[in-house]
């Protein structure tokens, strides 16, 4: 009996090698090396400009790549590009919908254009519509629709047949703090539905909430990549934060649980300190800090409000590794075009 | 989530139907975004009774007499004119995500480019059609009847299908529909207007005439008089009708190229 090795390349949706493209003197992708296993989320996480819309257009067969390579579900993508072409969807970073048509309109060209039939384009497009909840807009334009409910069209659009690779450039840029749970509950369904997504954001919260693995890119380059859990523990410990019932009680507090292991720090409320473990690497060392931390306040008789544990935010691992603040995640007012 | 997915794939439309899909988004556009027909219409509505007005007291004695000579350059003038949309259209939707998804499907390259020409066809036959309707209203009387309307008509259509290759070129190379539309015009206003349109070239200086002779544009309109008049046309015809297929061997693989290349 022959034991067969599934083959690593057969497993990947996405393996870039060395993939560089220059716009004038801007080489707005220096380099990048990608493996993305199938059947996941793979967030590439980086502020404006870092390259990942052109690394997407790459993937997609939109740009040729000056130097190095790209394969996405085992085809180069500029010499097999239609057999690539087959196999995904893109949602771009603005809109890929038609302005001017209607949501129902949107749907249908594209489904004709896949090839179904007058009538099952139609079914198909007035099941997408009931299922993304646009039935009621299903006649207004496109160019009409709100910010959430376009980028939910443009999902639609994207599943008419099930992709196996849906590429996502920034889908919730500029979107109010309720589209964006909603679309991203839209995402898990459709990768629970067999699709690999590659997600591009900048926004932290985004990555962390829906991707299993993160590229972080930065100037058109590949600086970390990993799990949530691995980026974290690369760049700092495990922490706690802790409230205190009375303020007073602080530099109390800060000298009964600091030791030579444990770094205490002054929160700029006057009322918490975070701790930290910083050469520990375990996952259940917050727990432990906690245990210990609690313990040791409530002998002494001090009062705790408040308590959170937990390992840095990616916001830290973005920080440490590029130097520069990521974008705040949009609040309601932002959201507003 | 299950319900809404459907994993097998028919086989993507064919060159024909992609490229019939597209034009029944151009049509869609034109019905959903009526505004943009405002070219269509108002070029040839104003070419036709400005022109005649303005010039038909000098140049023949009359506006009557006038508009059995300038009726057939009108229509010429006005849809090619109109062409220059198609690349400044064409430009405008590049830019979209639209057409970026569009390109990122298992569609025949072209189609999107041809579905596009194919609507815009449509808006020269209501051009040419407005011309026509305007100046049989205005007292032109077409002594090849009908059938010779229709036969310059088509003429026209067929060189104005071929010019909108270069404009389709244009508007793959240029950044923005602003910079097709001023170039276009820029390149069109010399080439029709330097023509046997208005006048009679016997009455420019020889250097003008022998351009207006050489001038497709000419031929065109030399044939489209004829058709319309009633009289032989044959070798006028044949002669817009190279001039056409030479344009559309230039500029179509050029486009073709430009857009593999974007």
């Amino acid at each position: 009996m022959i034991t067969a090795t599934p083959s690593i390349i057969g497993d990947l949706a996405v393996e870039t090698d060395g993939l560089v493209k220059t716009f004038g003197t801007t080489r707005a992708v220096d380099g990048v090396n990608l493996a993305i296993p199938r059947g996941s989320v793979y967030g590439v996480l980086g502020p404006n400009g870092a390259g990942k819309t052109t690394t997407i257009r790459i993937l997609a067969t939109l740009l040729r790549p000056d130097g190095g390579s790209a394969r996405v579900l085992g085809h180069d993508v500029v010499r097999e590009a239609a057999a690539v072409r087959k196999l995904i969807s893109l949602t771009g970073q603005f809109a890929s919908v038609d302005a001017d048509l209607t949501a129902e309109e949107n749907l249908l060209l594209l489904s004709r254009l896949l090839g179904y039939s007058r009538r099952q384009a139609r079914r198909r497009a007035g099941e997408l519509l009931a299922a993304f909840d646009l039935t009621g807009v299903a006649r207004h334009q496109a160019a009409r629709l709100s910010g959430g409910m376009r980028r939910k069209l443009d999902l639609a659009a994207s599943i008419i047949v099930a992709p196996d690779l849906l590429f996502l450039d920034e889908p919730t840029t500029g979107l109010d703090p309720r589209s964006r749970s909603a679309l991203w509950d839209i995402v898990r369904g459709i990768v629970a539905d067999g699709t690999t997504v590659l997600l591009t954001t900048q926004y932290l919260d985004e990555a962390d909430k829906l991707a299993d693995r993160i590229a972080v890119i930065d100037h058109g380059r590949v600086i970390a990549a990993g799990t949530r859990g691995e980026l974290k523990n690369s760049v700092g410990s495990a922490g706690i934060r802790i409230r205190l019932l009375d303020p007073a009680h602080r530099s109390r507090a800060r000298d009964l649980i600091a030791d030579h292991q444990i770094v205490v720090h002054d929160e700029p409320d006057p009322a918490v300190i975070s701790a930290r473990v910083p050469a520990q690497q375990r996952a259940e060392a917050a727990g432990e800090l906690a245990a210990y931390a609690l313990g040791r306040l409530t002998g002494a008789g001090i009062g705790v409000s408040d308590f959170a544990l937990g390992q840095p935010s990616l916001d830290e691992v973005f920080l440490a590794l590029t130097g520069s603040q990521a974008a705040p995640a949009p609040t309601g007012r932002q959201a507003i075009r | 989530m299950t319900a809404i997915s459907w994993h097998e794939r028919p086989a993507p439309a064919g060159p024909a139907a992609a490229s019939l899909a597209f034009a029944w988004r151009s049509l869609l556009k034109i019905k959903h975004v009526p505004e943009q027909l405002g070219d269509v219409i108002g070029i040839p509505v104003l070419f036709t009774l400005l022109f005649t007005y303005l010039f038909g007291g000098a140049l023949a004695g009359s506006t009557h007499g006038y508009l059995q000579f300038l009726l057939p350059g009108t229509l010429t003038l006005a849809v090619v004119f109109v062409t220059v949309y198609s690349g400044v259209t064409l430009n405008a939707d590049l830019a979209t995500g639209a057409f970026d998804r569009f390109r990122s499907m298992p569609v025949w390259r072209p189609a999107p480019i041809l579905g596009a020409l194919i609507g815009d066809i449509g808006r020269y036959l209501l051009a040419g059609g407005l011309v026509i309707g305007l100046g049989l209203a205005m007292g032109y009387r077409p002594a090849g009847g009908a059938a010779g309307v229709l036969a310059a008509l088509a003429l026209v259509l067929l060189f104005a299908s071929a010019l909108s290759w270069a404009w389709i070129t244009l508007g793959l190379v240029l950044r923005s529909p602003n910079a097709v539309m001023s170039i276009g015009f820029v390149i069109l206003f010399p080439v029709t207007f330097m023509s046997n349109i208005f006048v009679d070239p016997a009455t420019m200086p020889g250097w003008l005439h022998g351009v207006s002779d050489v001038n497709p544009v000419s031929h065109l309109v030399t044939a489209t008089r004829a058709l319309m008049s009633g009289t032989h046309a044959t070798p006028q015809v044949l002669w817009t009708a190279a001039a056409a297929a030479l344009l559309v061997a230039v500029f179509a693989p050029l486009a073709a190229l430009l857009y593999q290349r974007k």
